[in-house]
């Protein structure tokens, strides 16, 4: 394996489709609930340790060789929210088309037959990582980093705020990055032998109804 | 154009010339350019122009809202279904040129339920000079400026004004009205784009979108060809 791939499949510009999405972020400004770098901040480790630490073990297990077909499963009885399904089901057709052109992969073929109109976006990102050679930790990190790193991206955009600060947001949170993918490949593992209701099924009420509200907007700056 | 593409699996992945059942792909056509300087016109009068000769398609990329979609399905150009539109994350220009994703699943969807189609056209958000789209979505592309936007733009060229595939200059009748010599726009024009075309248009004047409308029918010939 390259490790190197690792950095290719977590770069904020690889081409999947994200940055059209604020991960909740749009909908958390316009009530008022993330206003500067502080609530940013408790907004990102809000999202890290439920969406982000669900994220991270369906893509570990797709990994480490789970079915595909049961993870998506329980990714939507992970995702009460029909518009947070709808956006994670979009976003991982456009992963799954990015990473067929960069790491072609029988499984991702499969995967994108079974799914033509997309599955999960975990569950195509730990296929992906399989695909470019990577790890279950590998792909563990990159879901959870991607859960935290789309909602500040956006906020620079949304509140003009300082992106040096919104970088500090996301270096402040590593040491919980770090722990979160571990729990994640542990889940992961224990998913491998007792299915997949031994993943972790963290969630946040909030981002799921704010989600509701925010795709009935008539003007917005971003998808989700 | 991307006539020699090919790529096995069930599902194109960009540039692909064939779709996944073998047939050609509808010819893609993006129109870029600032804002206001008429682009959904020029589309609205596109559709008037080719819907009896074609089936065709439009893509919109709003930057905020969904009134590019809006304008066109209000002016009844096309069916509804067969106008679709992208959001875009407040980055016009990332949607059109560094990730392509969103607009190729759109282009694609529009083929699988509506199709078969000879064409789609791509209208870009309202973005800056330097805004061109991918060779990976279009494989032709219309920057669209005008006459009010100030005849200096030609001059200073840019991505959009020097490399595509057309050049219109748009609202010709305002010429008089804002002090824009047209002269000088085509001179400036030439300079930057050699052998490029350019149109000069005004939709308000009776040729309206004819000059463009027929290099569209010319790109599509030789898609088919």
């Amino acid at each position: 394996m390259s490790r190197a791939a690792l950095l290719v499949l977590a770069d904020g510009r690889f081409p999947a489709g994200g940055h059209a999405h604020s991960g909740g972020a749009e909908a958390a400004v316009k009530a008022g609930r993330v206003t500067g770098a502080a609530s940013l901040e408790d907004f990102c480790r809000g999202r890290l340790h439920t969406a982000g630490r669900v994220s991270a073990a369906l893509a570990a297990a797709a990994v480490l060789g789970v079915d595909p077909v049961r993870l998506d499963a329980a990714a939507d009885a992970r995702t009460p929210s029909p518009a947070l399904r709808a956006t994670a089901r979009k976003l991982g057709r456009q992963l799954m088309r990015a990473a067929r052109a960069t790491w072609p992969s029988s499984e991702l073929d499969a995967l994108a037959r079974e799914f033509p109109k997309g599955a999960h976006q975990p569950v195509v990102l730990g296929l992906a990582a399989r695909a470019a050679g990577l790890g279950a930790l590998d792909a563990a990190y990159c879901a959870a980093y991607e859960s935290v790193s789309g909602p500040a991206s956006a906020t620079v955009r949304l509140l003009s705020l300082d992106p040096f600060d919104a970088t500090g947001v996301l270096a402040r949170l590593a040491p919980e990055l770090d722990l979160v993918a571990d729990q994640a490949v542990e889940a992961a593992r224990e998913c491998v032998d007792a299915g997949v209701d031994a993943l972790p099924a963290a969630s946040a009420p909030l981002l799921e109804i704010s989600a509701e509200a925010h795709a009935a907007w008539a003007v917005r700056l971003f998808a989700s | 154009m991307h006539l020699d593409h090919s790529h096995d699996g069930p599902a194109a992945v960009s540039a692909d010339a064939r779709r996944p059942d073998g047939t050609r792909r509808a010819l893609r056509i993006g129109l870029g350019g600032p804002v206001g300087s008429g682009k959904t016109a020029t589309v609205a009068a596109l559709c008037r122009a080719l819907r009896d000769e074609l089936s065709l398609a439009v893509v919109t990329n709003d930057i905020y809202t969904r009134e590019d979609a809006e304008f066109l399905l209000r002016e009844a150009v096309l069916p509804p279904e067969r106008i679709t539109a992208v959001e875009t994350g407040a980055c016009p220009h990332t949607a059109i040129r560094d990730d392509i994703s969103a607009n190729l699943e759109a282009v694609e969807d529009l083929e699988d339920e509506v199709g078969p189609l000879d064409l789609i056209l791509v209208e870009s958000g309202g973005d800056n000079l330097t805004a061109t789209f991918s060779r990976g979505l279009v494989d032709a592309q219309i920057f669209v400026i005008d006459v009010a936007g100030g005849d200096d733009i030609p001059r200073k060229g840019g991505p959009g004004v020097t490399t595509a595939d057309l050049l219109v200059v748009n609202k010709t009748d305002l010429a008089p009205y804002v002090g824009s010599d047209l002269g000088r726009m085509a001179a400036d024009a030439k300079a930057q784009r050699a052998e490029l075309p350019v149109v000069f248009q005004s939709l308000r004047a009776e040729s309206g979108v004819r000059d463009v409308a027929d290099w569209v029918r010319k790109q599509l010939a030789a898609w088919t060809a």
